[in-house]
C-alpha cells in the first residue's frame, strides 16, 4: 500500500517561496553559465573580443571533422571506465578492511582520507615524480626489475601514469562514503548471517554488498563525473595530453583550447558537447543502474 | 562619525597638497620568475628612481600563456594593465587585435619622445613590424637558440671541448663517442617546435610558412614537409632509435636534465645561460646551432623567441605618457646591456651590442657572443621570422606529431605532413576569425 507522503500548501505561493533560494542559485549558477556556454559555442571570436561573428553551428561541425578530437572519445572513455572501475574497487577493499581493523581504527582511516587534501594538479606533479623517466624512483625500480618506463614516448605508460594519479586522489572519497555504508549496517545481520555458517566471503557478498548498492550507485555517478570533469589538472601537470594525442582527454582539449590556446568559440563548442554527455551518461545511470539498486 | 569626518579632511588636504607631486601610476604585467624576475623589478626600480612624474608597478602573472590570459579576461573586464609582456608565438594574436593595442611607435609620438626603429637589431625589430611598416610592441627580453654543451662530459668521452660539433652529421658522430663513454642522455631538446623546425628552417633559409613566414598576411599556410625538413627529422628519429637524442619533454623541459649535467647536449634558448653559468657543476659551453653543410646557404641566421611589451588600448593620455617615458628608459643603450649582461637575453639594438663587447664581456665569457652572432646578420625574406596566428595550437600540433616520430609510431613524413595538415586548418581559422 503506497502511502500519501505528499504535503498539502494552502496557498499556492509559499512552496514557489520556499524553494524559491534553491531556485535562484540553481538558475545562477548552473543554468546560465550552461546558457553562455551554449550562446559562446555559435560564435567565432579574436582573443580580446573585438571582433564576434555568429558562425552558427560551425563550431561543432569543425569538431565533427577533426579526426583527433573523434580519438579522444576513445581515450575518454577508457580513462573514465578505468577510474571509476579501478577507484571503485580499491577503496571498497580498503573500506572492508578499514571496517574490520580493531585497534587504531581511526589511524587507519585517517591516513586513508589525507589523500583527498591534495589539489589534483599536485596529485599529477607528484605522481609525474615518482614516475619520471630519469630522475624518478619507481621508474628507478623499474628499470632494476628490466621494464623500461618512459611515459613521454608510450601512450599506455601516459595513460597509466594519469589512471594512477587519478584514482589515488579520488579514493579517499570513496573511501569514506563506503566505511560510513558499511557501518550503517546493523551488526545482528551480518551476526545471523555468522550464524546460519556464512563465511565472510559470502556475507560481504549477499548481505553487505548488496546494502551498499545505493552506496556504490551514488559513487558511480560521482566517479564518472571526476573522470570527466576534473581530472585536467592531473593530466596539464602529468603528460599535458602527450604522447601525441594519447592522454588527451575531453576536458583536458577544453582547457587547453579555452586557457591556453584562447578559441573561446571552440571550447565552449567542446564543452557543450561534454555537458550533453554527461547529462546523458546519468540518464543512463538513473534509469538501468538505478533499477538494480535496493534502497 | 567624527573620526570619519576627520579622515575626509585629512583626505581632502592631502588631495589639495598632491598636484604638486603627483605621480602616475602605470601597471606592469609580466612572466618573469626567479633570477629573472628579480632583474623585471630592478627595471622598474631604476626607472622609478630616475624620476618622480611616474611609478611603474611590475606584477608577475605567471606564465607567458597564463598572463595573457589574464590580460584578455582584464580587458574584458575594462581593468587591462598599461603594458603587457607578451611571448613572441602571441604577437600575431597581438597584432591582429587592433582594438585592444596602441602601437608602440604612436605612443612614443603621443609622448612626445623621439623613437628610432632602426637602431634595433634587424631581425628583433622586423619581427614586430606590422606588414605596414609600423612597430607595434617594444622588443624586451629577446632570445635565440644556440647549441649548449657539457665540457666535462666532452673530456670524459675524448672529444675537444673547446671544439663544439657544428653540422648534424658531427653531432651525431659527437653522441655516439657520449654514449660509447657511458653517457645516457647524449643529445637532448628544448622548444622542438622552436630549434628543430621554426630555427632550423631560418638557418637553413627555407621557409616554415608561406608568405615569409606569415609577415606579409594571414593567409600564409605551413611549408615544413619540405626534403630538408624530411631528412632532418628522420636523422633525429633514427638518433632517438639509437639512443642518442633522447627526448625530454615538450617545452623548456629538456633544460633541467643539461643543468643537471644528466643530458650532455641540448639545443635551447640562449637565456638558459644565466641558469647554466648559476647552477651547473660542470664546465660548460656554447655553440652555434648545428646545420646540413651541403645546404646552400647555409648557416643563415636563427629566428627570436622570448617577449615584447604592448602598450594596452583605452587608458588614460598621462599614464600613456608615462608608459612612453617607461619605454624610453627601456630604449637606453646602456640599460639594455646590462640586461643583456645579466641574463643571456639578447642584446636587442646594434650599440648594446657594441658597448657590451667595448667593456670586455665577451672576452671574459667565451660563447656569450654565439646569439648575438647568429642574429646580428643581415636577414632574408625567409629567415625574418616566423609569425603565425594560433602559433599556440600549432606548436602544440607539431609537439604532438613529433612525439609519434620520436616513438616510432609515425614516419618523419607522416608526422611532419599531419602536422602541416593539421596546422594549416589552424591558419584558415585564424584568418577567418581576424578578417573584420
Amino acid at each position: 500500500m503506497a502511502v500519501e507522503k505528499r504535503v498539502r500548501f494552502k496557498n499556492w505561493w509559499l512552496p514557489w517561496l520556499l524553494v524559491a533560494p534553491q531556485l535562484v542559485i540553481v538558475l545562477v549558477f548552473f543554468f546560465w553559465p550552461a546558457g553562455q556556454a551554449i550562446y559562446q559555442s555559435l560564435l567565432t571570436e579574436d582573443a580580446f573580443g573585438t571582433s564576434t561573428q555568429f558562425v552558427g553551428a560551425e563550431n561543432f561541425l569543425r569538431l565533427w571533422h577533426d579526426e583527433s578530437y573523434l580519438a579522444s572519445f576513445k581515450t575518454t572513455a577508457l580513462f573514465s571506465v578505468l577510474v571509476a572501475g579501478l577507484g571503485l574497487t580499491l577503496s571498497l577493499m580498503l573500506a572492508v578492511m578499514a571496517d574490520r581493523v580493531v585497534r587504531a581504527a581511526n589511524f587507519y582511516k585517517t591516513l586513508l582520507i589525507w589523500p583527498y587534501a591534495v589539489a589534483p594538479a599536485v596529485a599529477g606533479v607528484v605522481w609525474l615524480f615518482m614516475f619520471a623517466p630519469s630522475i624518478g624512483i619507481v621508474s628507478f625500480w623499474l628499470r632494476v626489475l628490466g621494464f623500461d618506463w618512459n611515459h613521454l614516448l608510450d601512450g599506455g605508460h601516459a595513460m597509466a601514469l594519469i589512471v594512477m594519479a587519478s584514482v589515488w586522489n579520488q579514493i579517499s572519497y570513496n573511501f569514506l562514503f563506503f566505511l560510513a555504508g558499511l557501518q550503517s549496517i546493523p551488526k545482528s545481520l551480518i551476526e545471523a548471517a555468522a550464524i546460519d555458517g556464512a563465511g565472510p566471503w559470502r556475507r560481504f557478498w549477499t548481505v553487505q554488498f548488496p546494502l551498499l548498492t545505493p552506496t556504490a550507485f551514488f559513487l558511480l555517478v560521482i566517479n564518472i563525473i571526476y573522470a570527466f570533469f576534473h581530472t585536467f589538472g592531473i593530466v596539464d601537470a602529468a603528460t599535458h595530453g602527450g604522447p601525441g594525442k594519447d592522454t588527451a582527454i575531453l576536458v583536458y582539449k577544453v582547457y587547453f583550447d579555452g586557457f591556453k590556446a584562447l578559441d573561446l568559440g571552440g571550447s565552449a563548442a567542446q564543452s557543450v558537447v561534454l555537458m550533453v554527455i554527461v547529462i546523458a551518461l546519468t540518464v543512463v545511470q538513473f534509469r538501468y543502474i538505478e533499477k538494480r539498486v535496493n534502497y | 562619525m567624527n573620526m570619519k569626518l576627520h579622515a575626509a579632511a585629512l583626505l581632502a588636504l592631502t588631495a589639495l597638497a598632491a598636484p604638486a607631486t603627483a605621480q602616475t601610476e602605470i601597471q606592469w604585467w609580466h612572466s618573469m620568475g626567479g633570477a629573472l624576475g628579480e632583474w623585471v623589478n630592478d627595471q622598474a626600480k631604476g626607472f622609478n628612481e630616475k624620476q618622480k612624474d611616474y611609478k611603474v608597478t611590475p606584477v608577475f602573472k605567471g606564465s607567458y600563456d597564463e598572463s595573457m590570459t589574464a590580460a584578455i579576461a582584464a580587458f574584458r573586464a575594462g581593468t587591462a594593465p598599461n603594458i603587457l609582456q607578451v611571448f613572441e608565438v602571441g604577437t600575431a594574436t597581438m597584432m591582429a587585435s587592433k582594438g585592444a593595442i596602441k602601437p608602440v611607435t604612436q605612443v612614443m609620438k603621443e609622448g612626445g619622445i623621439k623613437f628610432d626603429p632602426k637602431v634595433y637589431v634587424p631581425a628583433v625589430a622586423g619581427y614586430y613590424t606590422a606588414p605596414n611598416g609600423e612597430m607595434m610592441s617594444l622588443p624586451f627580453n629577446s632570445s635565440t637558440p644556440v647549441f649548449h654543451y657539457n665540457k666535462d662530459a666532452f673530456k670524459a668521452a675524448g672529444i675537444d671541448p673547446e671544439r663544439p660539433p657544428t653540422t648534424w652529421p658531427e653531432v651525431a658522430l659527437a653522441a655516439a663517442k657520449l654514449k660509447a663513454s657511458g653517457h645516457k642522455c647524449p643529445f637532448s631538446t628544448s622548444w622542438q617546435s622552436w630549434t628543430q623546425l621554426e630555427s632550423f628552417s631560418a638557418w637553413h633559409n627555407v621557409e616554415f610558412a608561406t608568405k615569409r613566414n606569415g609577415f606579409l598576411g594571414m593567409d600564409t599556410r605551413l611549408a615544413f614537409n619540405t626534403p630538408l625538413h624530411v631528412r632532418h627529422i628522420e636523422n633525429l628519429a633514427n638518433m632517438s632509435k639509437q639512443g642518442l637524442f633522447v627526448y625530454k619533454g615538450r617545452g623548456n623541459a629538456a633544460d633541467a636534465t643539461f643543468v643537471s649535467g644528466e643530458c650532455a647536449m641540448l639545443t635551447g634558448s640562449s637565456a638558459l645561460y644565466g641558469s647554466v653559468k648559476r647552477n651547473a657543476k660542470f664546465a660548460s659551453g656554447i655553440g652555434t646551432l648545428p646545420y646540413y653543410p651541403d645546404v646552400p646557404g647555409a648557416p643563415q641566421n636563427t629566428v627570436i623567441g622570448g617577449a615584447s611589451l604592448w602598450a594596452m588600448s583605452g587608458k588614460k593620455p598621462e599614464e600613456y605618457k608615462a608608459v612612453a617615458a617607461f619605454f624610453n628608459y627601456l630604449s637606453d643603450p646602456q640599460v639594455q646591456a646590462v640586461s643583456h649582461q645579466r641574463t643571456g637575453y639578447l642584446p636587442i639594438t646594434t650599440e648594446a651590442f657594441a658597448i657590451t663587447e667595448k667593456s670586455g664581456f665577451y672576452k671574459q665569457n667565451p660563447g656569450t657572443d654565439v646569439s648575438v652572432n647568429q642574429m646580428i646578420r643581415k636577414v632574408t625574406d625567409k629567415s625574418r621570422g616566423i609569425r603565425l596566428g594560433n602559433f599556440v595550437q600549432i606548436r602544440a600540433i607539431i609537439d604532438e606529431e613529433m612525439e609519434q616520430v620520436w616513438g616510432g609510431k609515425k614516419s618523419a613524413k607522416e608526422g611532419l605532413d599531419a602536422a602541416k595538415k593539421r596546422g594549416d586548418e589552424q591558419l584558415e581559422r585564424f584568418e577567418k576569425a581576424n578578417k573584420g
